[in-house]
C-alpha cells in the first residue's frame, strides 16, 4: 500500500515518530500555558523563553558544575519554577486587576529580555548537549530504527502530562485550583490562600516549560531562539485545544505533532503551516476550541 | 436570648460604608448580632443586604467603618483571614463549582476550627447529595445546590453563618426543609444572619429582623412583635 503511494514505510514511520516527539513538546508546553491561563488569566508569552532557559540551565549545570542530565531533569525545572515565582510575585501579581492585554505585554517583554540575555552571553550558534549515556543508541524495530532518547522523551512527556492531569482533576489541591479558576473570591472567603495558589500555579506551569527544555536539550541544540520558534506553534495548539482545558491541551499537543509529521510525508510544503490552517478552521467552526467549554 | 444590645454582641457593625468601584452602596450600616441568634436582613432588591454580607466577609472591594467579630476588628482584613475567625458564607448565587463534583464541592472549604460536621452526618441530613456525590456540582437541581452550598460550610466548623437568600426560587417543600435545617442549626448554637425577601419564611426561623433600605438599617423588629408591625413592614418592603 505504501509503495502504491510512493512512500516507504520507513519514511512514514520516521515522520510519525518525529511528529510524536514534537507533539510531546507541544503537549507539555501547551499544558503549562493552559494551567496558567486557567487560573491567572494571563497568556504567558514568556513560556517559550522559560523553556529555553530550562535547556540552558541544564547546559550550565553540566558545563560549570558537572551536574549531569538526570539531576538537571529535576533541578532545572525547580530553578526555572523558582524564577517564575519571583516574576509572578514581583511583577505579574500587580496586573491581575487590569486587562489581559497587560499580562500579555509584560510576559512578551520578559520573553525578549530573557532571550536577549542568553543571546548576549552564549551567542546564537547553539551549544551541544550530550544524550545521557544510558539513553544513547537505539532499537532496531525491524521496520525502523528507534533512538532510545526519543523513546524516552515520549514516555517522559506522557508521564508528566498524565501526572499533571491527575493532580489537577483528582486531588484536593487540584480541586482548589479548579475552584479558584472559577470563582477566586469565594474560594478566598472559605479561608484558602488564593494568591499563594496563583503563585504556585505559575511556578508549576513554568517548571513544566523548564522540564521540556531539559528534555529538548539533547535533541535540539541549546539555543536562545529555541523557545521563540516553538512557542508560536504551541499557542496555536492551545487555541485549537481550547484555552484553559487541561486534557484538551495534552491531547491536542500530541495530535497536532502527529498531523504535522504526516503532512511532512504527504505534502512537505504544507508541514510548516498545517497547524495554523487547522487553527483557522477550528476558530471558524468552534471558536472555543475542540475541548473548550462555552464561556462560563 | 436578648434582643437588646447588651454590649456583648458577637458581631457589631457600625457606620459601615461600602463601594463597588465608584458606586457607593452602603451608607452607614449599624446593627449587631448576639451569639446564638438568627437575625434577618429584610429589604427590597438593591437595598444593600447582600452587600452587607459581602462586607462582613471581606468580599466587598472597598469598605470603611467598623465590623467587630468576637472582639476582632475585621473591616480591613482579607476575606481568607476573616473566614479563619469562624465566619462562613453561603452566597446568593450559591457558588457551586461546575468543575467540581458534589463530593469535591463539599470538601472544598477547609476545616477552620474544631466541631465541624462530619461528612457522614451531612449526608444523613441531605441524603439527596449522597446519592449524587459523583455528579458535577452544577448538574444538581436548584434545591440540591442550595443544600450543598449550606452543607459545605457546616463542615468547616464555622459557627457564624451568612446565608444569602437560601430560599430564592425554590419549591415550598424545599423551603420547608431549609427552614428545618436553620432551626436545627440554631438549636446547636450557630449564629446566623439570613438575608431574605420571603418574610413569611424569615418569621418562621428568626429572632429579630433588621430592615435595610438605601444602604442602611432603618428599623429593627423583634420576631415577637412581627404581627403588630405588619403594616409598618409592608410599607418598608412595598408588598
Amino acid at each position: 500500500m505504501f509503495e502504491l503511494l510512493g512512500i516507504s514505510p520507513q519514511v512514514l514511520l520516521g515522520q510519525l515518530l518525529l511528529g510524536l516527539i514534537n507533539g510531546a513538546f507541544y503537549a507539555i508546553l501547551s499544558l503549562g500555558l493552559a494551567v496558567i491561563f486557567g487560573l491567572l488569566n494571563i497568556i504567558n508569552f514568556a513560556h517559550g523563553a522559560l523553556y529555553m532557559a530550562g535547556a540552558f540551565v541544564a547546559w550550565i549545570l553540566l558545563h560549570y558544575l558537572g551536574i549531569g542530565y538526570w539531576p538537571a531533569l529535576i533541578l532545572a525545572p525547580l530553578i526555572v519554577g523558582a524564577f517564575g515565582i519571583v516574576l509572578e510575585r514581583t511583577m505579574m501579581s500587580r496586573l491581575y486587576k487590569l486587562d489581559h492585554l497587560y499580562g500579555l505585554l509584560l510576559t512578551f517583554g520578559l520573553a525578549l529580555i530573557i532571550q536577549g540575555l542568553f543571546r548576549n552571553y552564549y551567542g546564537i550558534s547553539g551549544l551541544p548537549y550530550q544524550i545521557p549515556s544510558q539513553l544513547s543508541g537505539g532499537q532496531n524495530l525491524g521496520f525502523m530504527f528507534l533512538p532510545n532518547y526519543r523513546a524516552w522523551v515520549v514516555v517522559a512527556s506522557i508521564v508528566v502530562c498524565f501526572g499533571t492531569w491527575f493532580m489537577i482533576e483528582k486531588t484536593r489541591l487540584g480541586a482548589y485550583l479548579r475552584a479558584a479558576t472559577e470563582n477566586p473570591a469565594l474560594v478566598s472567603a472559605f479561608g484558602i490562600n488564593v494568591p499563594l495558589l496563583i503563585t504556585l500555579t505559575y511556578g508549576f506551569g513554568v517548571a513544566l516549560a523548564g522540564f521540556a527544555g531539559v528534555l529538548a536539550a539533547p535533541i535540539y541544540s541549546v539555543n536562545p531562539n529555541m523557545g521563540a520558534d516553538l512557542i508560536i506553534v504551541v499557542f496555536a495548539v492551545v487555541v485549537i485545544g481550547g484555552m484553559g482545558s487541561i486534557l484538551g491541551a495534552i491531547i491536542t499537543g500530541y495530535m497536532l505533532g502527529i498531523v504535522e509529521g504526516l503532512t511532512r510525508v504527504f505534502y512537505p510544503e504544507g508541514s510548516a503551516v498545517v497547524i495554523f490552517v487547522i487553527m483557522a478552521i477550528v476558530l471558524l467552526i468552534k471558536p472555543e476550541g475542540l475541548f473548550g467549554k462555552e464561556a462560563r | 436570648m436578648s434582643d437588646v444590645d447588651n454590649g456583648k454582641a458577637l458581631l457589631r457593625v457600625e457606620e459601615l460604608h461600602g463601594w463597588y468601584g465608584e458606586s457607593h452602596v452602603l451608607h452607614g450600616v449599624n446593627f449587631h448580632v448576639n451569639e446564638g441568634e438568627v437575625v434577618t436582613l429584610l429589604g427590597r432588591n438593591g437595598a444593600g443586604k447582600t452587600s452587607t454580607l459581602l462586607a462582613i466577609m471581606g468580599m466587598l472591594p472597598k469598605r470603611s467603618g467598623s465590623i467587630i467579630f468576637d472582639g476582632t476588628e475585621v473591616i480591613a482584613m482579607q476575606s481568607r483571614h476573616i473566614a479563619r475567625l469562624g465566619i462562613a458564607i453561603c452566597p446568593e448565587e450559591r457558588g457551586i463549582f461546575a468543575s467540581l463534583n458534589v463530593d469535591e464541592n463539599l470538601m472544598l472549604p477547609p476545616r477552620i476550627q474544631k466541631g465541624g460536621m462530619e461528612v457522614e452526618r451531612i449526608y444523613d441530613l441531605f441524603p439527596n447529595l449522597k446519592e449524587r456525590r459523583r455528579s458535577q456540582g452544577t448538574k444538581l437541581s436548584g434545591g440540591e445546590q442550595q443544600m450543598l452550598a449550606i452543607a459545605r460550610i457546616l463542615r468547616t466548623g464555622a459557627k457564624f453563618l451568612l446565608l444569602d437568600e437560601p430560599t430564592e426560587g425554590l419549591a415550598p417543600v424545599i423551603v420547608q426543609q431549609i427552614g428545618r435545617t436553620i432551626s436545627a442549626l440554631k438549636k446547636e448554637g450557630f449564629t446566623i444572619i439570613l438575608v431574605e425577601q420571603n418574610f413569611r419564611f424569615a418569621a418562621s426561623v428568626a429572632d429579630r429582623h433588621y430592615v435595610v433600605e438605601q444602604g442602611g438599617v432603618i428599623d429593627m423588629i423583634p420576631n415577637a412583635d412581627l404581627n403588630n408591625s405588619m403594616d409598618k413592614l409592608h410599607g418598608y418592603l412595598g408588598v
